[in-house]
Protein backbone atom coordinates (compact mmCIF):
# COMPACT_ATOMS: atom_id res chain seq x y z
CA UNK A 1 0.00 0.00 0.00
CA UNK A 2 2.76 2.34 0.55
CA UNK A 3 5.23 3.63 -1.44
CA UNK A 4 7.98 1.60 0.06
CA UNK A 5 6.39 -1.67 -0.19
CA UNK A 6 7.27 -2.22 -3.92
CA UNK A 7 10.45 -4.15 -2.83
CA UNK A 8 8.91 -6.43 0.05
CA UNK A 9 13.06 -7.85 0.49
CA UNK A 10 14.38 -4.42 1.05
CA UNK A 11 12.28 -3.96 4.12
CA UNK A 12 13.11 -4.54 8.09
CA UNK A 13 11.12 -4.54 11.20
CA UNK A 14 8.25 -2.43 12.01
CA UNK A 15 8.34 -1.17 7.91
CA UNK A 16 8.16 -4.58 7.28
CA UNK A 17 5.68 -5.43 9.61
CA UNK A 18 3.43 -2.01 8.19
CA UNK A 19 3.58 -2.93 4.94
CA UNK A 20 2.53 -6.90 5.35
CA UNK A 21 -0.05 -5.21 7.54
CA UNK A 22 -1.61 -3.64 4.42
CA UNK A 23 -1.77 -6.76 1.57
CA UNK A 24 -4.92 -6.57 -0.67
CA UNK A 25 -5.76 -9.92 1.76
CA UNK A 26 -5.54 -7.79 4.59
CA UNK A 27 -7.86 -5.71 3.79
CA UNK A 28 -10.04 -8.42 3.04
CA UNK A 29 -9.49 -9.36 6.71
CA UNK A 30 -10.72 -5.79 7.92
CA UNK A 31 -13.52 -5.37 6.30
CA UNK A 32 -14.31 -8.94 7.27
CA UNK A 33 -14.57 -6.71 10.91
CA UNK A 34 -17.75 -4.70 8.70
CA UNK A 35 -19.32 -7.99 7.16
CA UNK A 36 -19.46 -9.18 11.05
CA UNK A 37 -20.96 -5.88 12.37
CA UNK A 38 -23.37 -5.48 9.50
CA UNK A 39 -24.65 -8.71 10.18
CA UNK A 40 -25.69 -7.69 13.76
CA UNK A 41 -26.70 -4.68 12.39
CA UNK A 42 -29.31 -6.38 9.90
CA UNK A 43 -30.09 -9.50 12.11
CA UNK A 44 -30.78 -7.37 15.26
CA UNK A 45 -33.56 -5.61 14.19
CA UNK A 46 -35.08 -8.72 11.98
CA UNK A 47 -34.57 -11.15 15.13
CA UNK A 48 -36.67 -8.69 16.96
CA UNK A 49 -39.09 -8.97 14.23
CA UNK A 50 -39.16 -12.52 14.05
CA UNK A 51 -39.52 -12.93 18.08
CA UNK A 52 -42.55 -10.07 17.92
CA UNK A 53 -44.18 -12.50 15.88
CA UNK A 54 -43.70 -15.21 17.27
CA UNK A 55 -44.57 -14.09 20.65
CA UNK A 56 -47.83 -12.41 19.16
CA UNK A 57 -48.42 -15.74 17.92
CA UNK A 58 -47.79 -17.78 20.93
CA UNK A 59 -50.29 -15.18 23.16
CA UNK A 60 -53.23 -15.56 20.22
CA UNK A 61 -56.65 -17.19 21.24
CA UNK A 62 -56.74 -18.98 18.15
CA UNK A 63 -55.12 -22.40 19.16
CA UNK A 64 -53.38 -23.62 15.98
CA UNK A 65 -51.60 -20.54 16.01
CA UNK A 66 -50.33 -20.24 19.41
CA UNK A 67 -49.26 -24.31 19.28
CA UNK A 68 -47.03 -22.73 16.06
CA UNK A 69 -45.35 -19.96 18.00
CA UNK A 70 -44.70 -22.22 21.58
CA UNK A 71 -43.47 -24.60 19.50
CA UNK A 72 -41.35 -22.14 17.13
CA UNK A 73 -39.94 -21.10 20.60
CA UNK A 74 -39.70 -24.88 22.50
CA UNK A 75 -38.01 -26.60 19.38
CA UNK A 76 -35.25 -24.04 18.49
CA UNK A 77 -34.47 -22.83 22.13
CA UNK A 78 -34.08 -27.43 23.06
CA UNK A 79 -31.58 -27.99 20.41
CA UNK A 80 -27.88 -26.84 20.28
CA UNK A 81 -27.87 -23.80 17.82
CA UNK A 82 -25.23 -24.72 15.54
CA UNK A 83 -27.30 -27.58 14.37
CA UNK A 84 -29.74 -25.61 13.57
CA UNK A 85 -27.25 -22.90 11.68
CA UNK A 86 -26.06 -25.45 10.05
CA UNK A 87 -29.62 -27.18 9.19
CA UNK A 88 -31.17 -23.73 8.48
CA UNK A 89 -28.60 -22.86 5.39
CA UNK A 90 -29.05 -25.96 3.77
CA UNK A 91 -33.05 -26.57 4.41
CA UNK A 92 -33.34 -22.36 3.41
CA UNK A 93 -31.30 -22.99 0.12
CA UNK A 94 -32.91 -26.42 -0.85
CA UNK A 95 -36.44 -24.93 -0.46
CA UNK A 96 -35.55 -21.48 -2.21
CA UNK A 97 -34.76 -23.93 -5.09
CA UNK A 98 -37.23 -26.16 -4.99
CA UNK A 99 -40.21 -23.37 -5.15
CA UNK A 100 -38.57 -21.79 -8.16
CA UNK A 101 -38.44 -25.11 -9.87
CA UNK A 102 -42.07 -25.48 -9.16
CA UNK A 103 -42.62 -22.39 -10.77
CA UNK A 104 -39.97 -22.11 -13.78
CA UNK A 105 -40.01 -25.81 -15.11
CA UNK A 106 -43.15 -27.02 -14.55
CA UNK A 107 -42.99 -29.88 -17.53
CA UNK A 108 -39.68 -31.41 -15.85
CA UNK A 109 -40.45 -34.84 -15.01
CA UNK A 110 -37.67 -36.21 -13.55
CA UNK A 111 -37.56 -36.67 -9.47
CA UNK A 112 -35.91 -33.93 -7.65
CA UNK A 113 -33.94 -36.00 -5.00
CA UNK A 114 -32.55 -38.89 -7.26
CA UNK A 115 -31.30 -40.99 -4.36
CA UNK A 116 -28.18 -38.98 -2.49
CA UNK A 117 -28.81 -35.99 -5.58
CA UNK A 118 -30.83 -32.77 -5.37
CA UNK A 119 -31.49 -31.79 -9.12
CA UNK A 120 -33.71 -28.93 -10.31
CA UNK A 121 -33.46 -27.40 -13.64
CA UNK A 122 -30.64 -25.14 -14.68
CA UNK A 123 -33.06 -21.82 -14.53
CA UNK A 124 -33.83 -22.64 -10.98
CA UNK A 125 -30.95 -22.25 -9.27
CA UNK A 126 -29.73 -20.05 -6.93
CA UNK A 127 -28.37 -18.02 -7.74
CA UNK A 128 -27.82 -18.69 -11.31
CA UNK A 129 -24.65 -20.12 -12.20
CA UNK A 130 -23.41 -17.42 -14.66
CA UNK A 131 -24.21 -14.52 -11.96
CA UNK A 132 -20.65 -12.82 -11.20
CA UNK A 133 -19.30 -13.47 -7.64
CA UNK A 134 -20.52 -11.13 -6.06
CA UNK A 135 -23.86 -12.30 -6.38
CA UNK A 136 -23.39 -15.60 -4.91
CA UNK A 137 -21.03 -13.77 -1.82
CA UNK A 138 -24.83 -11.45 -0.91
CA UNK A 139 -26.90 -14.65 -1.61
CA UNK A 140 -24.84 -16.35 1.13
CA UNK A 141 -25.18 -13.64 3.72
CA UNK A 142 -28.68 -13.24 3.07
CA UNK A 143 -29.49 -16.84 4.07
CA UNK A 144 -26.83 -16.22 6.75
CA UNK A 145 -29.08 -13.43 7.87
CA UNK A 146 -32.49 -15.26 7.81
CA UNK A 147 -30.34 -18.08 9.74
CA UNK A 148 -29.60 -16.13 12.56
CA UNK A 149 -32.99 -14.24 12.79
CA UNK A 150 -35.22 -17.28 12.96
CA UNK A 151 -32.59 -18.81 15.89
CA UNK A 152 -32.53 -15.68 17.45
CA UNK A 153 -35.92 -14.34 16.27
CA UNK A 154 -37.20 -17.84 18.75
CA UNK A 155 -35.37 -16.37 21.94
CA UNK A 156 -36.09 -13.24 21.59
CA UNK A 157 -40.10 -14.56 20.89
CA UNK A 158 -39.23 -16.15 24.62
CA UNK A 159 -38.33 -12.95 26.09
CA UNK A 160 -40.78 -10.70 24.45
CA UNK A 161 -43.82 -13.33 25.47
CA UNK A 162 -42.07 -13.10 29.08
CA UNK A 163 -42.36 -9.18 28.80
CA UNK A 164 -45.50 -9.05 27.20
CA UNK A 165 -46.99 -10.88 30.40
CA UNK A 166 -45.19 -9.30 32.92
CA UNK A 167 -46.55 -5.85 32.52
CA UNK A 168 -49.14 -5.38 35.45
CA UNK A 169 -52.84 -6.97 34.56
CA UNK A 170 -54.10 -3.55 35.93
CA UNK A 171 -53.21 -1.79 33.22
CA UNK A 172 -54.41 -3.79 30.84
CA UNK A 173 -58.11 -4.04 32.40
CA UNK A 174 -58.28 -0.12 32.61
CA UNK A 175 -57.89 0.09 29.09
CA UNK A 176 -60.55 -2.57 28.93
CA UNK A 177 -62.87 -0.54 30.88
CA UNK A 178 -62.18 2.40 29.27
CA UNK A 179 -63.76 0.64 26.11
CA UNK A 180 -60.52 -0.13 24.09
CA UNK A 181 -60.80 -3.86 22.10
CA UNK A 182 -58.46 -6.43 22.71
CA UNK A 183 -55.88 -4.61 19.85
CA UNK A 184 -56.07 -1.40 20.68
CA UNK A 185 -54.85 -2.01 24.74
CA UNK A 186 -52.08 -4.43 23.26
CA UNK A 187 -50.93 -2.06 20.81
CA UNK A 188 -51.61 1.04 22.86
CA UNK A 189 -50.91 -0.57 26.85
CA UNK A 190 -48.75 -3.76 26.80
CA UNK A 191 -46.63 -2.95 24.11
CA UNK A 192 -45.28 0.71 25.02
CA UNK A 193 -45.16 -0.82 28.66
CA UNK A 194 -43.40 -4.13 27.97
CA UNK A 195 -39.92 -2.88 27.01
CA UNK A 196 -38.34 -2.16 30.08
CA UNK A 197 -39.23 -5.46 31.56
CA UNK A 198 -37.97 -6.87 27.64
CA UNK A 199 -34.24 -5.07 28.31
CA UNK A 200 -32.96 -7.12 30.57
CA UNK A 201 -33.44 -10.53 28.22
CA UNK A 202 -33.03 -8.55 25.29
CA UNK A 203 -29.44 -7.31 26.25
CA UNK A 204 -28.57 -10.78 27.55
CA UNK A 205 -29.38 -12.32 23.44
CA UNK A 206 -27.52 -8.89 22.02
CA UNK A 207 -24.66 -9.85 24.10
CA UNK A 208 -24.94 -13.90 22.98
CA UNK A 209 -25.40 -12.88 19.10
CA UNK A 210 -22.02 -11.09 19.18
CA UNK A 211 -20.86 -14.28 20.47
CA UNK A 212 -22.80 -16.53 17.89
CA UNK A 213 -20.84 -14.30 14.32
CA UNK A 214 -17.98 -16.67 14.52
CA UNK A 215 -20.53 -19.19 13.59
CA UNK A 216 -20.80 -16.98 10.31
CA UNK A 217 -17.60 -19.18 9.06
CA UNK A 218 -19.57 -22.18 8.76
CA UNK A 219 -22.05 -20.73 6.76
CA UNK A 220 -19.79 -19.95 4.10
CA UNK A 221 -19.29 -16.50 4.92
CA UNK A 222 -15.91 -15.18 4.64
CA UNK A 223 -15.77 -13.77 7.94
CA UNK A 224 -12.72 -12.80 10.48
CA UNK A 225 -12.40 -16.18 11.24
CA UNK A 226 -12.06 -17.55 7.48
CA UNK A 227 -9.05 -14.70 7.06
CA UNK A 228 -7.30 -15.50 10.60
CA UNK A 229 -7.06 -18.90 9.30
CA UNK A 230 -6.44 -17.99 5.94
CA UNK A 231 -4.04 -15.74 6.72
CA UNK A 232 -1.83 -16.80 10.13
CA UNK A 233 -0.80 -20.08 8.34
CA UNK A 234 2.27 -20.57 7.48
CA UNK A 235 3.56 -18.85 4.29
CA UNK A 236 6.72 -19.41 2.28
CA UNK A 237 8.66 -17.67 0.07
CA UNK A 238 7.22 -18.80 -2.96
CA UNK A 239 4.09 -18.03 -2.77
CA UNK A 240 4.26 -14.92 -1.14
CA UNK A 241 6.27 -11.58 -0.60
CA UNK A 242 5.85 -11.93 2.72
CA UNK A 243 6.98 -15.13 3.95
CA UNK A 244 6.39 -15.90 7.51
CA UNK A 245 6.06 -18.71 10.13
CA UNK A 246 2.70 -20.37 11.64
CA UNK A 247 0.92 -17.18 13.09
CA UNK A 248 -2.88 -18.30 13.16
CA UNK A 249 -1.85 -17.92 16.88
CA UNK A 250 -1.69 -14.05 16.98
CA UNK A 251 -4.72 -13.60 14.92
CA UNK A 252 -6.89 -15.70 17.12
CA UNK A 253 -5.35 -13.26 20.04
CA UNK A 254 -6.84 -9.90 17.78
CA UNK A 255 -10.06 -11.95 18.08
CA UNK A 256 -9.93 -12.71 21.01
CA UNK A 257 -9.18 -8.91 22.15
CA UNK A 258 -11.84 -7.46 19.21
CA UNK A 259 -14.92 -10.02 20.87
CA UNK A 260 -13.62 -9.00 24.36
CA UNK A 261 -13.72 -5.18 23.48
CA UNK A 262 -17.13 -5.78 21.94
CA UNK A 263 -18.85 -7.12 24.60
CA UNK A 264 -17.27 -4.32 27.63
CA UNK A 265 -18.62 -1.38 25.11
CA UNK A 266 -21.83 -3.15 24.79
CA UNK A 267 -22.06 -3.85 28.42
CA UNK A 268 -21.76 -0.21 28.41
CA UNK A 269 -24.26 0.73 26.00
CA UNK A 270 -26.98 -1.14 27.63
CA UNK A 271 -26.23 -0.12 31.31
CA UNK A 272 -26.96 3.31 29.53
CA UNK A 273 -30.20 2.17 28.42
CA UNK A 274 -31.74 0.75 31.38
CA UNK A 275 -30.94 3.39 33.08
CA UNK A 276 -32.66 5.52 30.37
CA UNK A 277 -35.68 3.05 30.29
CA UNK A 278 -36.15 2.57 34.00
CA UNK A 279 -37.08 5.80 34.30
CA UNK A 280 -40.14 6.76 35.93
CA UNK A 281 -41.08 2.80 35.49
CA UNK A 282 -42.88 1.56 38.38
CA UNK A 283 -39.84 -0.76 38.78
CA UNK A 284 -37.62 -1.39 41.62
CA UNK A 285 -35.20 0.34 39.07
CA UNK A 286 -37.38 2.87 38.77
CA UNK A 287 -37.67 3.59 42.32
CA UNK A 288 -34.25 3.77 43.02
CA UNK A 289 -33.48 6.20 40.80
CA UNK A 290 -36.67 8.44 42.19
CA UNK A 291 -35.25 7.92 45.82
CA UNK A 292 -31.43 8.91 44.24
CA UNK A 293 -33.00 12.28 43.01
CA UNK B 1 -26.96 -55.60 6.90
CA UNK B 2 -29.65 -55.57 9.50
CA UNK B 3 -30.16 -53.16 11.77
CA UNK B 4 -29.14 -54.84 14.67
CA UNK B 5 -25.93 -55.79 12.53
CA UNK B 6 -25.79 -52.22 12.01
CA UNK B 7 -25.95 -51.44 15.26
CA UNK B 8 -22.60 -54.23 16.27
CA UNK B 9 -20.90 -52.89 13.89
CA UNK B 10 -21.44 -48.75 14.57
CA UNK B 11 -21.97 -48.20 17.92
CA UNK B 12 -19.14 -48.05 19.75
CA UNK B 13 -17.86 -46.39 16.25
CA UNK B 14 -17.09 -42.52 17.65
CA UNK B 15 -14.82 -44.15 20.17
CA UNK B 16 -12.24 -46.70 17.72
CA UNK B 17 -14.08 -50.02 18.44
CA UNK B 18 -16.10 -51.98 15.55
CA UNK B 19 -15.90 -50.66 11.97
CA UNK B 20 -13.41 -48.88 10.63
CA UNK B 21 -15.12 -47.45 7.67
CA UNK B 22 -18.02 -45.04 7.67
CA UNK B 23 -21.01 -46.24 5.48
CA UNK B 24 -20.42 -44.58 2.04
CA UNK B 25 -23.30 -44.74 0.50
CA UNK B 26 -27.35 -45.93 0.63
CA UNK B 27 -27.60 -44.93 4.14
CA UNK B 28 -30.51 -46.20 6.01
CA UNK B 29 -32.57 -44.97 8.80
CA UNK B 30 -30.72 -47.21 11.33
CA UNK B 31 -27.30 -46.24 10.30
CA UNK B 32 -28.31 -42.70 10.89
CA UNK B 33 -29.23 -43.32 14.13
CA UNK B 34 -26.39 -45.78 15.38
CA UNK B 35 -23.74 -43.24 14.53
CA UNK B 36 -25.52 -40.49 15.84
CA UNK B 37 -26.03 -42.16 18.89
CA UNK B 38 -22.38 -43.18 18.71
CA UNK B 39 -21.39 -40.10 19.02
CA UNK B 40 -23.49 -38.80 21.51
CA UNK B 41 -20.86 -40.59 24.27
CA UNK B 42 -18.97 -37.77 23.28
CA UNK B 43 -21.12 -35.40 24.04
CA UNK B 44 -22.10 -37.38 27.14
CA UNK B 45 -18.33 -37.57 28.23
CA UNK B 46 -17.58 -33.74 27.33
CA UNK B 47 -20.21 -32.61 29.28
CA UNK B 48 -20.42 -34.38 32.01
CA UNK B 49 -17.08 -34.29 33.16
CA UNK B 50 -16.89 -30.30 32.26
CA UNK B 51 -20.06 -30.10 34.88
CA UNK B 52 -18.68 -31.84 37.32
CA UNK B 53 -15.09 -30.34 37.45
CA UNK B 54 -16.25 -27.11 36.63
CA UNK B 55 -18.30 -26.96 39.53
CA UNK B 56 -15.63 -27.07 42.09
CA UNK B 57 -13.60 -24.40 40.71
CA UNK B 58 -16.71 -22.06 39.95
CA UNK B 59 -17.42 -22.28 43.73
CA UNK B 60 -13.58 -21.34 44.56
CA UNK B 61 -14.44 -18.35 41.62
CA UNK B 62 -17.25 -16.88 43.17
CA UNK B 63 -16.13 -16.56 46.64
CA UNK B 64 -12.63 -15.21 45.23
CA UNK B 65 -14.61 -12.56 43.53
CA UNK B 66 -16.76 -12.10 46.64
CA UNK B 67 -13.51 -11.12 48.20
CA UNK B 68 -13.14 -7.99 49.65
CA UNK B 69 -9.38 -8.56 48.83
CA UNK B 70 -8.66 -7.13 45.44
CA UNK B 71 -5.79 -10.05 45.21
CA UNK B 72 -8.52 -12.68 45.33
CA UNK B 73 -11.28 -10.89 43.23
CA UNK B 74 -9.46 -9.23 40.37
CA UNK B 75 -8.01 -12.66 39.11
CA UNK B 76 -11.58 -13.67 39.10
CA UNK B 77 -13.20 -10.57 37.59
CA UNK B 78 -11.02 -10.66 34.86
CA UNK B 79 -10.74 -15.28 34.24
CA UNK B 80 -14.84 -14.42 34.36
CA UNK B 81 -14.99 -11.31 31.84
CA UNK B 82 -12.54 -13.35 29.46
CA UNK B 83 -14.42 -17.06 29.39
CA UNK B 84 -18.02 -14.93 29.05
CA UNK B 85 -16.84 -12.33 26.62
CA UNK B 86 -15.50 -14.16 24.43
CA UNK B 87 -16.96 -16.47 21.81
CA UNK B 88 -16.59 -20.22 23.09
CA UNK B 89 -15.71 -20.77 18.98
CA UNK B 90 -12.72 -18.59 19.20
CA UNK B 91 -11.53 -20.10 22.73
CA UNK B 92 -11.55 -23.43 20.65
CA UNK B 93 -9.39 -22.38 18.70
CA UNK B 94 -7.81 -20.80 20.42
CA UNK B 95 -6.80 -23.26 22.67
CA UNK B 96 -5.82 -25.86 19.87
CA UNK B 97 -3.02 -23.62 18.74
CA UNK B 98 -2.05 -22.87 21.60
CA UNK B 99 -1.40 -26.00 22.89
CA UNK B 100 -0.44 -27.08 19.11
CA UNK B 101 2.60 -24.62 20.14
CA UNK B 102 3.52 -26.32 23.96
CA UNK B 103 3.29 -29.67 21.95
CA UNK B 104 6.85 -29.70 21.24
CA UNK B 105 7.92 -28.96 24.52
CA UNK B 106 7.55 -31.90 26.93
CA UNK B 107 5.92 -35.04 26.29
CA UNK B 108 3.17 -34.36 28.98
CA UNK B 109 1.85 -31.31 27.09
CA UNK B 110 1.38 -33.69 24.02
CA UNK B 111 -1.68 -35.34 25.21
CA UNK B 112 -3.59 -31.29 25.37
CA UNK B 113 -3.64 -31.38 21.43
CA UNK B 114 -5.83 -34.01 21.40
CA UNK B 115 -9.15 -33.07 21.72
CA UNK B 116 -10.26 -35.69 24.84
CA UNK B 117 -8.23 -33.28 26.65
CA UNK B 118 -7.47 -30.43 25.28
CA UNK B 119 -11.16 -29.32 24.81
CA UNK B 120 -12.22 -30.99 27.85
CA UNK B 121 -9.87 -28.20 29.55
CA UNK B 122 -11.66 -25.25 27.84
CA UNK B 123 -15.08 -26.67 28.37
CA UNK B 124 -14.00 -26.68 32.03
CA UNK B 125 -12.76 -23.22 32.00
CA UNK B 126 -15.96 -21.94 30.22
CA UNK B 127 -18.43 -23.57 32.40
CA UNK B 128 -16.36 -22.71 35.67
CA UNK B 129 -16.76 -18.95 34.35
CA UNK B 130 -20.31 -19.13 33.29
CA UNK B 131 -21.10 -20.98 36.42
CA UNK B 132 -18.83 -19.06 38.60
CA UNK B 133 -21.09 -15.93 37.66
CA UNK B 134 -24.55 -17.74 38.60
CA UNK B 135 -23.11 -18.43 42.22
CA UNK B 136 -21.75 -15.08 42.69
CA UNK B 137 -25.44 -13.47 42.23
CA UNK B 138 -26.93 -16.10 44.52
CA UNK B 139 -24.09 -15.22 46.96
CA UNK B 140 -25.15 -11.87 46.98
CA UNK B 141 -28.71 -12.74 47.03
CA UNK B 142 -28.44 -14.62 50.10
CA UNK B 143 -31.07 -13.24 52.61
CA UNK B 144 -29.26 -10.84 54.76
CA UNK B 145 -31.15 -12.16 57.94
CA UNK B 146 -29.75 -15.47 57.48
CA UNK B 147 -26.14 -14.18 58.05
CA UNK B 148 -27.53 -12.10 61.01
CA UNK B 149 -29.15 -15.36 62.37
CA UNK B 150 -25.44 -17.15 61.99
CA UNK B 151 -23.49 -13.97 63.42
CA UNK B 152 -25.96 -14.21 66.63
CA UNK B 153 -25.66 -18.04 66.90
CA UNK B 154 -21.50 -17.22 67.11
CA UNK B 155 -20.82 -19.08 63.64
CA UNK B 156 -18.02 -17.29 61.79
CA UNK B 157 -15.51 -17.73 58.88
CA UNK B 158 -15.26 -20.97 57.56
CA UNK B 159 -18.10 -22.57 59.83
CA UNK B 160 -20.56 -19.90 58.64
CA UNK B 161 -19.70 -20.52 55.08
CA UNK B 162 -20.07 -24.15 55.10
CA UNK B 163 -23.31 -24.26 57.24
CA UNK B 164 -25.09 -21.42 56.19
CA UNK B 165 -23.75 -19.51 53.31
CA UNK B 166 -22.73 -22.42 51.06
CA UNK B 167 -26.33 -24.25 51.09
CA UNK B 168 -28.52 -20.97 50.44
CA UNK B 169 -26.02 -20.56 47.58
CA UNK B 170 -26.56 -23.25 45.79
CA UNK B 171 -30.56 -23.20 46.78
CA UNK B 172 -30.66 -20.02 45.06
CA UNK B 173 -28.57 -20.68 42.61
CA UNK B 174 -29.63 -24.25 41.44
CA UNK B 175 -32.32 -23.42 38.72
CA UNK B 176 -30.12 -21.36 36.90
CA UNK B 177 -27.30 -23.98 37.77
CA UNK B 178 -29.48 -26.25 35.58
CA UNK B 179 -29.87 -24.09 32.71
CA UNK B 180 -26.34 -23.53 32.98
CA UNK B 181 -25.65 -27.73 32.59
CA UNK B 182 -27.95 -27.84 29.83
CA UNK B 183 -26.10 -25.24 27.57
CA UNK B 184 -22.61 -26.58 27.93
CA UNK B 185 -24.32 -30.02 27.11
CA UNK B 186 -25.25 -27.97 23.74
CA UNK B 187 -21.87 -26.40 23.38
CA UNK B 188 -19.96 -29.69 23.71
CA UNK B 189 -21.57 -29.80 19.81
CA UNK B 190 -18.48 -27.34 19.14
CA UNK B 191 -15.53 -29.39 19.83
CA UNK B 192 -14.96 -30.99 16.65
CA UNK B 193 -16.73 -28.91 14.60
CA UNK B 194 -14.70 -26.02 15.03
CA UNK B 195 -11.41 -26.25 17.13
CA UNK B 196 -10.14 -29.20 17.25
CA UNK B 197 -9.95 -32.31 14.03
CA UNK B 198 -11.95 -35.36 14.56
CA UNK B 199 -9.09 -37.88 14.47
CA UNK B 200 -9.77 -40.83 12.37
CA UNK B 201 -13.82 -39.78 11.64
CA UNK B 202 -14.13 -40.17 15.10
CA UNK B 203 -16.35 -37.03 16.34
CA UNK B 204 -19.35 -36.35 18.52
CA UNK B 205 -22.88 -36.29 17.09
CA UNK B 206 -23.36 -33.36 14.94
CA UNK B 207 -19.78 -34.46 13.09
CA UNK B 208 -21.82 -37.49 12.37
CA UNK B 209 -25.09 -35.58 11.52
CA UNK B 210 -23.40 -33.41 9.40
CA UNK B 211 -21.49 -36.05 7.56
CA UNK B 212 -24.87 -37.78 6.52
CA UNK B 213 -25.87 -33.87 5.64
CA UNK B 214 -23.36 -33.62 3.38
CA UNK B 215 -23.42 -36.83 1.99
CA UNK B 216 -27.15 -36.86 0.86
CA UNK B 217 -27.86 -33.10 0.78
CA UNK B 218 -30.37 -33.91 2.97
CA UNK B 219 -30.88 -32.25 6.11
CA UNK B 220 -34.41 -33.53 7.03
CA UNK B 221 -33.31 -36.86 8.39
CA UNK B 222 -29.90 -36.90 10.02
CA UNK B 223 -30.12 -33.23 12.17
CA UNK B 224 -34.23 -34.00 13.75
CA UNK B 225 -32.13 -36.92 14.30
CA UNK B 226 -29.70 -35.14 16.44
CA UNK B 227 -32.48 -32.94 17.75
CA UNK B 228 -34.03 -35.58 18.91
CA UNK B 229 -31.03 -36.94 20.95
CA UNK B 230 -30.53 -33.72 22.22
CA UNK B 231 -33.98 -33.09 23.58
CA UNK B 232 -33.37 -36.63 25.18
CA UNK B 233 -30.76 -35.74 27.28
CA UNK B 234 -32.10 -32.47 28.27
CA UNK B 235 -35.00 -34.40 29.47
CA UNK B 236 -32.39 -36.02 31.41
CA UNK B 237 -30.60 -33.13 32.90
CA UNK B 238 -33.79 -31.40 34.21
CA UNK B 239 -34.84 -35.11 35.79
CA UNK B 240 -31.28 -35.52 37.30
CA UNK B 241 -30.68 -31.72 38.64
CA UNK B 242 -34.73 -31.44 39.68
CA UNK B 243 -33.85 -34.43 42.14
CA UNK B 244 -30.84 -32.07 43.57
CA UNK B 245 -33.23 -29.05 43.37
CA UNK B 246 -35.73 -31.25 45.57
CA UNK B 247 -33.09 -32.02 48.68
CA UNK B 248 -31.90 -28.59 48.46
CA UNK B 249 -35.40 -27.44 49.52
CA UNK B 250 -36.82 -30.07 51.33
CA UNK B 251 -36.68 -28.04 54.30
CA UNK B 252 -38.18 -24.53 52.82
CA UNK B 253 -41.94 -24.46 53.12
CA UNK B 254 -43.73 -25.97 49.61
CA UNK B 255 -44.67 -22.28 48.56
CA UNK B 256 -41.71 -20.71 49.25
CA UNK B 257 -39.50 -23.48 47.55
CA UNK B 258 -37.48 -21.99 44.68
CA UNK B 259 -38.74 -23.23 41.36
CA UNK B 260 -37.02 -24.80 38.57
CA UNK B 261 -37.82 -23.03 35.67
CA UNK B 262 -36.23 -24.53 31.96
CA UNK B 263 -35.02 -20.75 31.00
CA UNK B 264 -32.39 -21.95 28.25
CA UNK B 265 -31.24 -18.56 26.25
CA UNK B 266 -27.41 -18.72 26.19
CA UNK B 267 -25.36 -19.33 23.76
CA UNK B 268 -21.73 -19.26 24.10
Amino acid sequence: MFSYCSDPASLEGLQWLSCYLTTGKHMGFYVAFGTVLLLLAITAPLALLFGFGGAIAARAHFLPLSWFGKGYIAIVRGVPDIAFFLFFVIALDQGIEWVRHKIKCPDWDQPIRQGSDFLVCDIAKMPLGTSPQWIHEVYGFSLAVVTFAIVFGAFAANVLYGAMSAVPRAQVETAEAYGMTRRQAFWRITVPQMWTYALPGLSNLWMVLIKATPLLFLLGVEDIVYWARELGGSKTAKFTDYPHGDWRMWYFLALLVFYLAFTKVSEVVLARITTRLSHGQATLGGEAQRKAT
Amino acid sequence: MSCLETIQAYAFRSLGYGERLLPRSDFTLCEHFTLIGSGMIWNIYFGTLAVISGFFFANLLAVAKNSSSAMWRKPAEWFIFVFRGSPLFIQFFFAYFLFLELKGFSPILDAFSSAWLGALVVLFFNTSAYSAEIFYGALRSIPKGDIEAADAYGLSGWHRFRRIMWPTMMRLAWPSYTNEAIFLFHATTLVFFSGFPAWRQQGDALYYANYFADKTFNPFVPYPILALYFIMLTLLIIGLFGLVNKRLNRHIPQERRTKMRLRPNLIR
